[in-house]
C-alpha cells in the first residue's frame, strides 16, 4: 500500500493528479460560492492548476523545461492582469450595488 | 551529522515526504479558500495554498518559477484580493450565507472532475516524457533569461503591453466618477 507512494515526488502522474485535484477545488469554488471576490480567488487557483501541469511537464521533458518556465511565467503575468481588472470591475459594481454577492446582480434580468 | 538517504522506518526518500506534505498542505488550504465562511481567512488561506505551490515547483525543479510565484502571488495577488476584501466587506456579510443554491451540483461536479481527471492521467502512457524515477535538475535561471529573451522575446513585449493595459483599465474601472457622489 506504501510502497505506490515511494518516488511520488519523480512521478509525472502525481504531479497532474494534484493539479487535477487543485483545478477541480477552484472549479467548485467557482460554481458554488455566492461572492464575487470569493469567484476571483477561485480562478486563480484553477490557473495555479495549470501552471504546475505546465511546471511538470516541463520536469519531466528535458528539452522542454525551459520553454516550460517561460510559458508559466506568462500564465503569472496573465494571471496578475486578469486579477487586477476582476477586482476592478467587483469594485466598480459594488459601489453601484453595495453588495459584493454576485446573486444579487440582477439587474439585467429584469 | 548527516541525514540518512531514505527516511528509516517507512522507506521514503526525504523529497517523496516533503512533496507529500506540500501537496497536503496546498489541498488543505484550497479547500479551506473555497469553504470558509469568513472570506478573510479564506484570502489568507490563499496566501499558504500559494506558498505550498512554489514549494512544489522547487521539488519539480522550476526555482525561478518559484520565486516569480511567491513575488507574484503572494506579493501581489493575494494582497490585491486582501485590499479588494476589505473594501467590499460589509458587517453582515461573514454570517449570511456563503454559498449558492447549487452548491451540491457543483461539489459533485468537482468531484467528477477530479476522478475523470485523475483515471486520464493515471491511463494515459506519457510518450515522450520521462519515465517514474527522473529526479528533476535545478533549472538555471541563466538559461531562463538567454531563452526569454532570444526566443521569446515577442511574447514578453506582449506581456508588458498587456499588464500595461490592465493597469490603466483597473485605475480606469475602480475610479469614482467625477461629482458621481
Amino acid at each position: 500500500m506504501l510502497s505506490v507512494l515511494n518516488g511520488i515526488s519523480h512521478s509525472l502522474d502525481a504531479y497532474l493528479i494534484l493539479s487535477g485535484i487543485l483545478f477541480a477545488i477552484g472549479s467548485f469554488g467557482f460554481l458554488a460560492r455566492r461572492n464575487a471576490i470569493s469567484m476571483l480567488m477561485a480562478i486563480e487557483l484553477m490557473l495555479n492548476a495549470v501552471n504546475l501541469a505546465i511546471i511538470a511537464f516541463g520536469a519531466f521533458t528535458p528539452s522542454l523545461k525551459v520553454d516550460a518556465s517561460v510559458i508559466a511565467l506568462v500564465v503569472m503575468a496573465a494571471a496578475a492582469a486578469e486579477a487586477t481588472v476582476g477586482l476592478a470591475i467587483v469594485i466598480a459594481i459594488y459601489r453601484n450595488r453595495k453588495t459584493p454577492l454576485v446573486d444579487e446582480y440582477d439587474a439585467m434580468r429584469q | 551529522m548527516t541525514l540518512p538517504a531514505t527516511i528509516p522506518l517507512l522507506g521514503f526518500g526525504w523529497d517523496d515526504v516533503l512533496f507529500m506534505t506540500l501537496a497536503g498542505i496546498m489541498i488543505l488550504a484550497a479547500l479551506a479558500v473555497v469553504g470558509m465562511r469568513d472570506i478573510i481567512r479564506s484570502g489568507l488561506a490563499m496566501i499558504i495554498c500559494f506558498a505550498a505551490l512554489a514549494g512544489i515547483y522547487v521539488i519539480a525543479g522550476a526555482p525561478v518559477v518559484a520565486g516569480a510565484q511567491v513575488l507574484v502571488y503572494i506579493g501581489a495577488i493575494s494582497v490585491l484580493v486582501l485590499f479588494a476584501i476589505m473594501l467590499t466587506q460589509t458587517k453582515d456579510a461573514p454570517r449570511s450565507l456563503v454559498f449558492q443554491t447549487q452548491a451540491l451540483p457543483a461539489a459533485i461536479a468537482s468531484a467528477v472532475l477530479a476522478l475523470l481527471i485523475a483515471i486520464t492521467v493515471a491511463s494515459t502512457d506519457w510518450a515522450g516524457t520521462l519515465p517514474r524515477g527522473w529526479v528533476a535538475t535545478l533549472d538555471s535561471a541563466t538559461k531562463l533569461a538567454k531563452d526569454l529573451f532570444a526566443n521569446y522575446t515577442l511574447p514578453f513585449e506582449v506581456v508588458s503591453v498587456l499588464l500595461l493595459a490592465a493597469v490603466i483599465g483597473g485605475v480606469y474601472l475602480a475610479k469614482r466618477e467625477r461629482g458621481a457622489d
